[in-house]
């Protein structure tokens, strides 16, 4: 009787011992917390919005691939784990939580000074979704042109000279641009 | 007293030569050591990110007001532009130009992009005798069209050939080349619009010295990935503008036989003896002249006060 009792008891402990102190990875987000569809237009000026069709990239990609330590589940990169070995999913995992959208600017330019900052080369938003995107897309050959993304806007094609604003040509002194 | 003889002899002189060539060589050091300004910007370009669309390209032309291309700045076609078997460079119609190269170790091609390096001690402000270029503390070379007589030294001095001549003005000499978009963004803390511009952010901005350390943090934590160097951090006294490369930087058209120290550096012994040569020389020279030549003179006055006295003498004894 006694003894039962004894066994009952641990395993009670053991349980909620291993609930308590679970490992991050346990409670992961997975593919079906995420959104279906992700517009992407908090920069777009050259640019049309991209509506980026989340729920297909989860075929080509796992969540860590594209959003590091922050969903909780581990992550690949050597770099990372050397502290993000045990990282539990992030408040934010959006990519404009991390990445500012304005990556040279005065004050964040002066917080490099502090010697303890790790992350001293993190991207800029637009920088992290090309970088990611583009990286993988070279990889398994899919779209790489700028515009199999996102359709070129009156202010692109002025700032590109191209479509309605394309140079007459011959007449300019830029010969060779 | 000691007793001097040949071998002593020897001994200390060449002590005192290996003396006064150390002591010189320490002097010429120090006065070429200039430590840059050490919150001077810069921006570290990444070979390894580039995809060659051009948007630094456009911004620039648009910065600048520089004039309409010749064809769009998303037509690829450029890159197989040659000119007398070069790739295209910078100009006085674009200040920053992209090149495709294809090394044969990767199965890739890699995109550079060229513009001023912005030197920490720039060979054209060196050569200009009007002062017409300065380095700002903020990293930028400068140029003032207000003072510049159009000689084109500092095109000839420049170890990249970066300034471009407006010929289309020569009546009024005009230096064309990156300002590091000094008097509209960086002189406010901006970086210049082709960094703002770069989707991929190959093009990372920031003090200097803080790029630097970016450039080496990626070359330690991704292993095999790049080449270990930084073009520009030791090139030619160090430029603000630095590159990672994944291959060799002579297969992706960087001169890599520039000297590791400011091009001053080669030419200030020269620079030093030029106002002795002007101002010293004829002085002196002409006071040796004026010396071996005393004698002659002082020879040629004896020589007429004695023909003057023969004359007198004969003339007296003539009329005697």
């Amino acid at each position: 009787m006694q003894t039962r009792k004894k066994i009952m008891r641990t395993a009670l402990a053991l349980t909620t011992g291993a609930i308590l102190f679970a490992p991050g990875h346990l409670f992961a987000m997975d593919a079906s917390d995420a959104p279906e569809t992700v517009t992407i237009d908090s920069l777009a000026k050259y640019y049309t919005p991209v509506e980026f069709d989340h729920l297909m990239h989860v075929g080509y990609a796992s969540c860590e691939e594209c959003h590091h330590h922050t969903t909780g589940v581990q992550v690949a990169d050597p770099n990372c784990l050397r502290c993000h070995a045990n990282t539990p999913e992030a408040d934010e995992v959006s990519c404009v939580g991390c990445h500012a959208a304005d990556r040279f600017n005065d004050t964040y330019l002066s917080t490099l000074d502090d010697p303890r900052i790790y992350h001293i080369d993190k991207p800029g938003l637009k920088g992290a979704y090309h970088l990611n995107c583009i990286g993988c897309h070279v990889i398994i050959e899919g779209p790489t042109g700028c515009q199999d993304c996102h359709a070129m806007t009156e202010a692109g094609e002025k700032l590109f000279n191209t479509g309605k604003h394309a140079p007459a040509g011959g007449t300019s002194s830029g010969a060779k641009h | 007293m000691k007793k001097l003889n040949r071998r002593s002899f020897i001994k200390g002189g060449l002590a005192t030569t290996a003396a006064v060539t150390v002591l010189k060589e320490k002097k010429s050091a120090a006065s070429g050591d200039f430590d840059n300004y050490p919150e001077g910007m810069g921006v570290i370009v990444d070979l390894t990110r580039c995809v060659g669309c051009r948007s630094c390209e456009a911004a620039c032309n648009k910065e600048q007001n520089l004039p309409e291309p010749e064809v769009p700045f998303d037509d690829f076609s450029v890159f197989d532009y040659m000119h007398h078997g070069e790739k295209r460079r910078t100009d006085e119609t674009a200040y920053t130009i992209v090149n495709r190269y294809n090394p044969p170790e990767i199965d890739h091609p890699l995109f550079r992009k060229v513009q001023c390096n912005h030197c920490n001690e720039p060979a054209c402000l060196t050569s200009c005798f009007v002062n017409a270029y300065t380095k700002t503390p903020e990293g930028a070379v400068i140029y003032n069209a207000k003072v510049c007589v159009g000689c084109r030294t500092c095109m000839v001095a420049c170890p990249f050939y970066i300034p471009a001549f407006k010929y289309s003005s020569a009546f009024k000499p005009q230096i064309m080349k990156c300002i590091f978009c000094y008097d509209t963004r960086l002189k406010n803390g901006e970086p210049p619009a082709c960094v703002e511009a770069c989707p991929q952010e190959a093009l990372t901005f920031g003090r200097r010295k803080d790029v630097l350390k970016i450039g080496k943090q990626r070359i330690r934590e991704t292993p095999g990935k790049y080449v270990d160097h930084i073009y520009g951090e030791h090139e030619v006294g160090g430029t603000a503008w630095m590159y990672l490369s994944s291959v060799p930087f002579d297969k992706v058209g960087f001169d890599t036989h520039v000297p590791k120290e400011p091009i001053i550096n080669s030419v200030k012994e020269f620079l030093a003896m030029v106002p002795m040569v002007l101002t010293i020389w004829p002085g002196l020279f002409v006071g040796f002249h004026l010396l071996a030549t005393r004698k002659d003179k002082v020879r040629e006055m004896e020589k007429e006060a004695e023909l003057k006295k023969t004359k007198e003498n004969d003339e007296k004894e003539e009329q005697a």
